[in-house]
C-alpha cells in the first residue's frame, strides 16, 4: 500500500513539474491532467470516492478540454 | 531565470503551508459539529451518504450558493463567446466511420451512468454536481467524436436548466412554509432508510441540481467546442 502510494505521488510530483518545464503547451496540458488523474486514484485511496468523481470529469476530462481549445485559439509553442 | 524564481517562489510558499499545517494533528477532529453529523446524520436526515446529508440537509442553502457561482460563471462566459459573430470556417476531417460510431454508442451509457449517480446520490456516493459533470463529458464526447454533425439543442439545455434552478428554490421556500420553517428544511417523510425512495427532499433537490449542472456544462462545451 505505502509503496502504491509512494509511487503515486512522485508520479504526481514529476508530472507537476514537467507541465511547468514543457515549452510544448499541449504537453504541458497532458501533464496537468495526469496530476488530476493520479489526484482523483489518491481520492479514492483516501477513501473520498465523491471528490474523486469531481476530480476525474472536471480536472481531468473538461478543464484539459478549455485548455486544448484555447491553444488551438493561441499559440501552441512558449516563447 | 524566471522559471527559477518561480520555482524559488513556490517552495517557499509549499514551507509556509507545511510549518502551519504541522502544528495540527492530521485526522483528528477538532470541530464539535462533525462528530454531530456523523452520529446523527443518518436518523435526521434518513441519508445513507453522510457526504449527502451535510451538503443537501444541513448545508443546502451554502448549495445553492455554489449552484448560483456556477450558474453566473456560464452566464459570463455565453455573455463573452456571443459577442464574437465572425466564424471563420476551418477544414475540419471527418472522423472516421468507427470513431464516429463508437462515440454515438457510447454516448447513452455515459449518459444513463451521468442520471445514476445523481438519482441514487443519497445512497452511494457522488450526487448533482458529479453527474452533471459526467453528463457534460458525454456531450463532450459527442463534440470530439461526430464534430459538427449533431450540435446540443438551445431549448432543451435552457429549460432544463431553469427549471432545475426553480425547483431548487421552490422547495426551499416550501421548506420556509411548513414543518420547522426554515429555508430548505427537510419536510418530507424520511421514508424507509436505504431505499431510493427515501430522505425526503434530497433526492429531489440532487436530481434538480443534476439537470442544472448537467445544462451549464453542457452548453458552456457547446460554446467553446463552436467557436474553435
Amino acid at each position: 500500500m505505502i509503496v502504491i502510494v509512494t509511487f503515486l505521488i512522485v508520479a504526481m510530483l514529476a508530472a507537476a513539474v514537467s507541465a511547468y518545464f514543457f515549452r510544448d503547451l499541449l504537453n504541458a496540458v497532458i501533464a496537468s491532467c495526469m496530476v488530476s488523474l493520479i489526484a482523483a486514484v489518491m481520492f479514492i485511496l483516501l477513501h473520498a470516492p465523491d471528490v474523486a468523481m469531481a476530480e476525474a470529469s472536471i480536472g481531468a476530462a473538461l478543464v484539459t478540454t478549455v485548455f486544448v481549445i484555447a491553444i488551438r485559439r493561441t499559440t501552441r509553442y512558449e516563447k | 531565470m524566471r522559471k527559477c524564481i518561480g520555482i524559488i517562489l513556490l517552495i517557499i510558499i509549499a514551507w509556509g503551508i507545511l510549518t502551519s499545517l504541522q502544528t495540527m494533528p492530521f485526522g483528528v477532529s477538532r470541530a464539535k459539529v462533525a462528530n454531530h453529523y456523523i452520529n446523527n446524520g443518518k436518523d435526521e436526515t434518513g441519508a445513507a451518504n453522510i457526504v449527502t446529508s451535510v451538503v443537501i440537509n444541513y448545508r443546502a442553502f451554502d448549495t445553492l450558493g455554489e449552484v448560483t457561482v456556477l450558474f453566473l460563471s456560464a452566464i459570463g462566459l455565453g455573455a463573452v463567446l456571443a459577442t464574437i459573430k465572425t466564424r471563420e470556417k476551418r477544414d475540419t476531417e471527418k472522423a472516421s466511420l468507427i470513431l464516429s460510431t463508437g462515440c454515438r454508442f457510447l454516448f447513452p451509457p455515459i449518459i444513463l451512468f451521468g442520471a445514476y449517480i445523481f438519482i441514487h446520490g443519497h445512497l452511494t456516493p457522488g450526487g448533482g454536481f458529479q453527474g452533471g459533470a459526467i453528463i457534460a463529458s458525454a456531450f463532450l464526447l459527442m463534440y470530439l467524436g461526430c464534430h459538427g454533425e449533431k450540435r446540443l439543442n438551445d431549448r432543451c439545455s435552457t429549460f432544463s436548466e431553469s427549471l432545475g434552478g426553480l425547483a431548487f428554490v421552490i422547495i426551499g421556500l416550501i421548506g420556509l412554509a411548513v414543518g420547522t420553517h426554515y429555508f430548505l428544511n427537510n419536510f418530507m417523510p424520511l421514508g424507509k432508510f436505504n431505499t431510493l425512495l427515501s430522505a425526503g427532499v434530497i433526492p429531489i433537490i440532487y436530481i434538480a441540481i443534476g439537470f442544472k449542472v448537467g445544462a451549464e456544462l453542457s452548453k458552456i462545451i457547446d460554446l467553446l467546442m463552436e467557436e474553435s
